[in-house]
């Protein structure tokens, strides 16, 4: 099998990480991102952002398995950066209430420090999620996704359609790659050069034959599951569902705790949701 | 001890609502508590509506009227529900990967207990047990990808025994299996049926094969009525076969060409039951009769394969030192078992993949420069689905997409269209949606979409995968009078009848090597080929044997030649 038909490359590397439960991590993940989401203190964010390096490192996850989510998790945020920095150049001014200018830009327009440190901390906010979401992806099995999110209250039903997805996303891809060089046999052109309506048109020549076969399919597992009892009860069981053990609470209460401290601080120290230096 | 009924059928039918007419006609059938059951009948029989109304996906999933009444165990399918029918008819329906939900066997297995809210621990321990009982134990953790079609099969099976179910539903269990493979489906099908005391219904219109092994009882289905309801020897005596367009097993017609009267005492419901004694004469004389093909000249070499290799990530060979010449106007099949290297080495044909090394030559010139647009001018690939390959909604713009792709005028691609629609006999529905077409017909327009470009060489996918006796036939006749307008035609297939009756000539492909390239009644005898290609020995060399005929081979060829003349190929 062709590893690029895999969604996510789950490494099965034994670390501490990976013995964790599926629950356990997402719960994780969820405090850890709503702690950096919270919070707008960049001392909060990075301090954040080094523990889930550092987990990262535990966990030994390649760079290269995630350097694609990587480069677009970049791309997506540096243009976010511009397009802030374009459209409101003024929000860190009304943030905190101050006015720090470093260089006067064109017009009216200027670069002030506030503006800075709004940008850089979103900036970062958006960054140290990465390694989190990483983590929870790579490490956990993905038949134990399922079981997670129905864990924390997810209806099994849509909690097991993240499972089938799973299931049948390489069939469905592999079907597209099919029926993608069927039709470039037939003189589809997929390439840059064809215009941007013929590509599109061109894709529907694809995107028909796939939507047509998929619906047999789908079909076939409806009627699959429904012999074998899928929904039956108004709750199910998981056969890929790992018991809680000592490592899991420790995990759940320190990112507990951590989600705590983002608040705290937000709450005692910075009185907002803002640090705020220039007072 | 008296027999006790377990499904009922009583004046029993069945109309689905979308339909203008009845699929089901005044059912009476009753089968018994460990009884094995084999249902045939050709495509649109109601077959498959029949298994549907056994595990409940009628009315549950499909509706329609129903009138008369089925009773399982004693009880009104209308008063039960689909979830209290699936704790005693267990369903393997017929693709196995497409019902795999599970995202490991183990998985899939522990499906219906999950469903049933059974504990964690007591599941896994169930599991095992059930795994153990279909050799499955090991590939607990395995994920549908790295599985073969056969373990796939047993996962299925499985995930419905664990409920400890009481009947046993197969619907087409060989569609998607090899020879080989399908052989041992039968047999563990069988092994069940003997361990357990466990009711089993077969749906399959593959006759020959599922009597591998004995069956109670086999009826035949034909416009939704039953026609025969009989054990196999007496079935395969009668007209009943031929005239609802269900193949007869190949040893059958072999006594039948050499004149034998088929009887019921000579046992012939199974080849391994079969007593030809007095007969023996007569097939020997018959066989020495058939005067042997005369070799007749070969024509010039459309296609050579010289030493290509392949591999996906430069590590794992897929295809190695494969090499063969195919000449113009031949028909050949290509075989092997799943993952041998058959799509791969069409996916190099057509230049989706490009060869490591090596070289093709088309009339002699390399072709490595030519794009896939260029190839799909010498070379055209059908695939096996024709849903995989429609996208317009009529067959006229389909079949002139191609055409209309590469930037030819209108004023010339019609009378291209209409030429190629009337060699495929569609000439008639140049108008028509192609969603008012029966299979065999998308499967003709797929066809004609591609030799509308004008190949001269065309590779097809399975051609007859799922197709009864009669749509196989109408697809095979229609390739061989393309292949006689000077087609070339490569067929991938599993299909050993196929090979038998249309191809002289195949080539084997196992583990990516190129294993034999020779006459199909060679294959089909030779122990070696045919466990690494994963076949099965053909009837015909046990008939030799019976008759008392040493060189099997031989007598496969006669009766292929002898066949060609009858049919006049």
């Amino acid at each position: 099998m062709n590893t690029k038909m895999k969604l996510f490359s789950y490494n099965t590397v034994d670390t501490p990480i990976h013995q964790l439960s599926g629950l356990t991590k997402l719960i994780c993940f969820l405090f850890l991102s709503f702690a950096v989401m919270y919070s707008y203190d960049i001392r909060v964010i990075l301090l954040i952002m080094a523990f889930s390096v550092y987990i990262l490192r535990v966990s030994r996850v390649q760079y290269s398995q995630i350097r694609t989510m990587v480069l677009y998790v970049m791309v997506f945020v540096l243009t976010n950066l511009v397009i802030t920095f374009l459209f409101s150049p003024e929000m860190g001014v009304e943030l905190y209430g101050t006015r720090h200018v470093i260089t006067k830009l064109v017009g009216s327009i200027s670069l002030t420090w506030e503006q800075v440190l709004y940008q850089v901390t979103k900036f970062f906010k958006y960054i140290s999620v990465i390694p989190l979401g990483m983590i929870f992806l790579l490490t956990t099995n993905p038949s134990e996704f399922a079981s997670s999110l129905n864990g924390i209250r997810v209806n099994y039903k849509a909690a097991f359609a993240v499972s089938l997805t799973l299931r049948y996303f390489p069939d469905i891809q592999r079907e597209y790659h099919d029926i993608s060089q069927a039709q470039q046999a037939r003189g589809l052109d997929l390439s840059h050069k064809a215009k941007f309506m013929d590509r599109f048109k061109n894709a529907l020549l694809i995107i028909i034959p796939l939507i047509f076969s998929s619906l047999d399919r789908i079909e076939l597992i409806s009627n699959a599951m429904d012999l074998r009892g899928f929904g039956k009860s108004k709750t199910r069981t998981w056969y890929t569902c790992k018991a809680l053990n000592r490592a899991d609470y420790v995990a759940l209460i320190l990112s507990a705790l951590i989600f705590a401290g983002s608040l705290a601080v937000s709450a005692f120290i910075n009185h907002s949701r803002f640090y705020n230096p220039f007072l | 001890m008296e027999k006790q009924a377990i499904i009922e059928f009583k004046n029993f039918s069945f109309q689905y609502y979308s339909q203008s007419a009845p699929t089901l006609h005044d059912i009476n059938l009753t089968i018994y508590k460990g009884e094995k059951v084999l249902i045939v009948g050709p495509s649109g029989s109601g077959k498959s509506t029949l298994g549907h109304c056994i595990n409940g996906l009628i009315p549950f999933a499909y509706k329609g009227e129903i009138s008369g009444s089925l009773a399982i165990k004693g009880q009104d399918t209308r008063e039960k529900s689909i979830f209290e029918l699936s704790k005693i008819v267990g369903t393997v329906l017929q693709d196995s990967d497409g019902q795999f939900v599970g995202l490991t066997a183990g998985e899939d297995i522990a499906f219906a207990l999950e469903n049933d809210n059974v504990p964690h621990d007591a599941m896994q321990s169930r599991v095992k047990q059930v795994a153990e009982m279909v050799e499955m134990d090991q590939l607990l953790n395995s994920s549908p990808f790295e599985l073969s079609g056969g373990q796939k099969q047993r996962t299925s099976l499985a995930g419905v025994m664990i409920d400890n179910v009481e009947i046993l539903l197969f619907d087409e269990p060989l569609a998607n299996l090899d020879p080989a493979t399908g052989k041992t489906a039968i047999e563990i099908i069988d092994d069940i049926h003997k361990d357990s005391d466990k009711t089993v219904v077969i749906i399959e219109h593959r006759l020959e094969d599922v009597l591998h092994r004995e069956v109670s009882r086999v009826i035949v289905l034909n416009d939704g009525r039953i026609v025969a309801d009989m054990d196999a020897h007496e079935l395969v005596c009668s007209n009943i076969l031929t005239e609802t367009g269900i193949r007869e097993p190949l040893y059958i017609t072999a006594l039948k060409y050499a004149g034998v009267e088929v009887t019921c005492d000579m046992h012939p419901g199974y080849i391994e039951t079969l007593e030809i004694g007095s007969a023996k004469g007569t097939v020997k004389s018959w066989f020495k009769a058939i005067p042997p093909e005369t070799p007749h000249s070969e024509n010039p070499c459309v296609l050579q394969m010289e030493a290509v290799s392949f591999s996906y990530d430069g590590a794992r060979p897929i295809l190695q030192d494969i090499h063969f010449d195919l000449h113009e106007g031949e028909m050949i099949s290509l075989v092997g078992k799943n993952g041998a290297g058959k799509s791969t080495l069409s996916k190099l044909l057509c230049g989706f993949e490009k060869v490591d090394k090596g070289v093709i030559r088309y009339r002699g010139e390399d072709i490595k420069d030519k794009t896939i647009k260029e190839r799909a001018e010498i070379i055209g690939l059908v695939m096996q689905n024709p849903n995989q390959m429609i996208s317009k909604a009529l067959i006229y713009d389909e079949v002139a997409l191609g055409l209309r792709l590469r930037g030819v005028s209108e004023e010339e691609i019609k009378p291209r269209v209409e030429k190629v629609l009337k060699i495929c006999g569609l000439a008639p529905f140049i108008d028509w949606p192609i969603a008012a077409l029966s299979y065999g017909q998308k499967k003709r327009v797929t066809i004609a979409s591609i030799l509308v470009l004008d190949p001269k060489i065309l590779i097809l996918d399975e051609p007859t995968a799922g197709q009864d006796y009669r749509h196989y036939t109408d697809i095979m006749e229609f390739l061989v009078e393309l292949n006689r307008l000077g087609v070339t035609i490569i067929l991938i297939t599993h299909d050993m009848h196929l090979m038998l009756e249309y191809t002289p000539r195949a080539i084997v492909l196992s583990g990516g090597r190129m294993i034999a390239d020779t006459a199909a009644s060679f294959i089909l005898t030779n122990q070696e080929v045919i466990e690494k290609a994963n076949l099965k020995e053909t009837s015909l060399y046990h008939l030799a044997e019976l008759a008392g005929i040493p060189d099997g081979t031989h007598f496969v060829q006669g009766f292929i030649d002898y066949e060609r003349r009858l049919k006049n190929r």
